[in-house]
């Protein structure tokens, strides 16, 4: 395993724009800092020859776990959108995201 | 009274259900108020739940085996119609449209729900002192932290408040909360207790699990939650354990491990608590190995990887539209980003990016492939393990419960008290902390019992034996 270069500020700056979050010049520094910490730890599991080692995602390995297809309730419609900061004809409401037809 | 013994007492109509709730209510209302374990007491709801158990008893009907039995809940499990916010500002206010599954068969089983737990926020933090709403204090010394990120769940019981509660553990977060409060935590196989309705966090390792005063009554409400469910896709194929029929079987016969790499870097007296109760194990007829399994101190590394890049995804729905909170900006990505900003505190907004970071493109493999190769090393180690012996034996908790303050400015401290619980979540195994001793200072420490897949039955025999010699 290579040796891993530190996270730098640009790197965290955009993991945050990613992550749609948006940090202070505060923040990047601080977070910089510990993210690097954290991911220091880290260099012990990448020094480790586990090439030859499986991944495991889920520890018992269940896949394609499927129930019978039948119909049952749903959810009720009206409480559901009661509970989203904003309702616009029975839909949840968005700010507008296509412009205007060119 | 254990938590039979009163369900049998308002069963039979000795005792109401009205006046344990009513008793429940006034000491949260005197006790909650300097600790700050609760973060909504549904003190209506209750009293109309103990009602409707009074008049079933009354029309001679069996209102269930928890009849009756107060119960909290941790603030990350849906209640229909009841304030849900993980502790978090971004989901303040909100109501969910459905229950749980173990809120289900915990309403099946006769309980009554008396409030929601304070924690760290969406579960991420070893002291609940990452909580939207103020941290919690632990009931053995209110200067110090309850532990996390089940803390509130785990003080309401340390205080006896409610006998019963309710947390997730991911990493730790039922077994440390348990230890540092001195009270029983179990985080049950993965798969055991269906995760529908628990707000996802690290989806491959989170697991429900009770808080108790004794291994017996944790035992009766584990057999309550368990059980296949098809609406969690992770769900065991089988139906739930019989735990409380084999509490008394004894360990005569049985090898347990005396995990080293489980005592490494723990204090002292918490290494001194649990070569004690291998002592205990040993005088009641059970064989002691010694046994190592280096590969565990790797976990820490895999699990600050593998459960971040979880987070990092399941949390990408908080995004103002469809519940919770929204701030308006110009348009949808300024919304997000405004909404997601202020909603999320300090150590959600650290692990989203940590997450983001070990899955984007040029870093995958290094980091989160390392991890998750790493993580199937720590099962095979496992495996190896219980080939020779039947249950493990370590510490829940490196150290007693620290001072509020101590490390929440240094993640990487904070993240290092869960050491010894991590290598069981990545696992997929059961384990549970039992309260054993008292520190230096009066304060609780709990040893650990680790099992295979599966192994509660022998997992609750063994910390039966360990209740019954420990000196806490």
């Amino acid at each position: 395993m290579a040796e891993l270069e530190p996270i730098s500020a640009d790197e965290v700056r955009h993991v945050a724009r990613l992550a749609r979050l948006e940090l202070s010049d505060d923040e990047v520094k601080r977070f910089t800092s510990q993210l690097g910490s954290i991911l220091g730890h880290a260099a012990d599991i990448a020094a480790l020859d586990v090439a030859a080692i499986p991944p495991t995602a889920h520890p018992f390995g269940l896949v394609n776990v499927l129930r019978a297809d039948v119909v049952t309730a749903s959810l009720d419609r009206s409480e559901v959108l009661s509970q989203a900061p904003k309702v616009v004809e029975q839909r949840f409401g968005v700010p507008r995201i296509a412009g205007e037809a060119p | 009274m254990s938590v039979a013994e009163l369900a049998v007492a308002i069963r039979s109509g000795e005792r109401s259900a009205r006046e344990v709730t009513e008793a429940t209510l006034a000491t949260i209302a005197t006790d909650d108020p300097s600790l700050h374990a609760f973060v909504d007491v549904q003190i209506d709801q209750a009293l109309e739940r103990a009602d409707s158990i009074d008049a079933a008893v009354a029309r001679g009907e069996d209102p269930g085996v928890l009849a009756g039995v107060p119960l909290a809940l941790k603030d990350n499990l849906c209640q229909h119609g009841e304030l849900t916010s993980c502790a978090s500002k971004i989901l303040q206010g909100w109501r969910p449209p459905y229950d749980a599954t173990v809120v289900s068969k915990l309403r099946e089983a006769g309980v009554v729900v008396v409030g929601k737990t304070n924690m760290d926020e969406f579960a991420m933090g070893s002291s609940t002192e990452n909580s939207a709403y103020g941290p919690t204090r632990n009931p053995r010394d209110p200067s110090r932290v309850p532990g996390g990120s089940s803390g509130g769940s785990a003080a309401a019981v340390a205080a006896s408040m409610v006998p019963l509660s309710l947390g997730s553990d991911t990493g730790g977060s039922i077994r440390q909360p348990a230890a540092l409060c001195g009270v029983v935590g179990v985080k049950p196989t993965y798969g055991l207790v269906s995760r529908y309705g628990l707000v996802a966090f690290a989806s491959s390792l989170d697991q429900i699990g009770p808080f108790a005063t004794t291994v017996a009554d944790a035992a009766l409400l584990l057999e309550v939650i368990s059980g296949h469910d098809p609406r969690d896709s992770t769900s065991l194929p089988e139906e739930a354990p019989s735990l409380v029929a084999h509490l008394d079987d004894g360990v005569a016969g049985l090898r347990v491990g005396l995990c080293t790499d489980l005592l490494d870097g723990c204090d002292d007296e918490v290494v001194h608590a649990v070569r004690r109760a291998a002592e205990v194990f040993a005088g009641q007829g059970a064989e002691i190995v010694e046994i190592a399994i280096p590969e565990l101190r790797f976990g820490l590394s895999a699990y600050y990887l593998l459960a971040p890049a979880e987070a990092s995804s399941n949390l990408a729905r908080y995004d103002g539209v469809r519940y919770g909170v929204r701030v308006e900006a110009g348009d949808v990505e300024a919304m997000n980003v405004a909404t997601r900003t202020a909603g999320f505190g300090d150590e959600v907004k650290r692990r989203i990016m940590l997450g983001t970071y070990a899955l984007s493109a040029g870093y995958f493999d290094a980091y989160y492939g390392q991890a998750q190769r790493t993580r199937t090393m720590i099962i095979e180690a496992f495996d190896r393990a219980y080939g020779q012996v039947d249950l493990l034996l370590g510490a829940t908790t490196p150290t007693t419960a620290f001072e509020l303050g101590a490390k929440i400015d240094d993640p990487m401290a904070m993240y290092l008290s869960d050491v010894c619980t991590i290598p069981s979540n990545l696992a997929g195994h059961p384990a549970m902390s039992v309260p054993f001793a008292r520190g230096a200072e009066g304060l609780p420490i709990g040893v650990q019992l680790l099992g295979p897949g599966r192994s509660e039955e022998r997992l609750f025999t063994a910390a039966t034996v360990l209740e019954a010699g420990a000196s806490s």
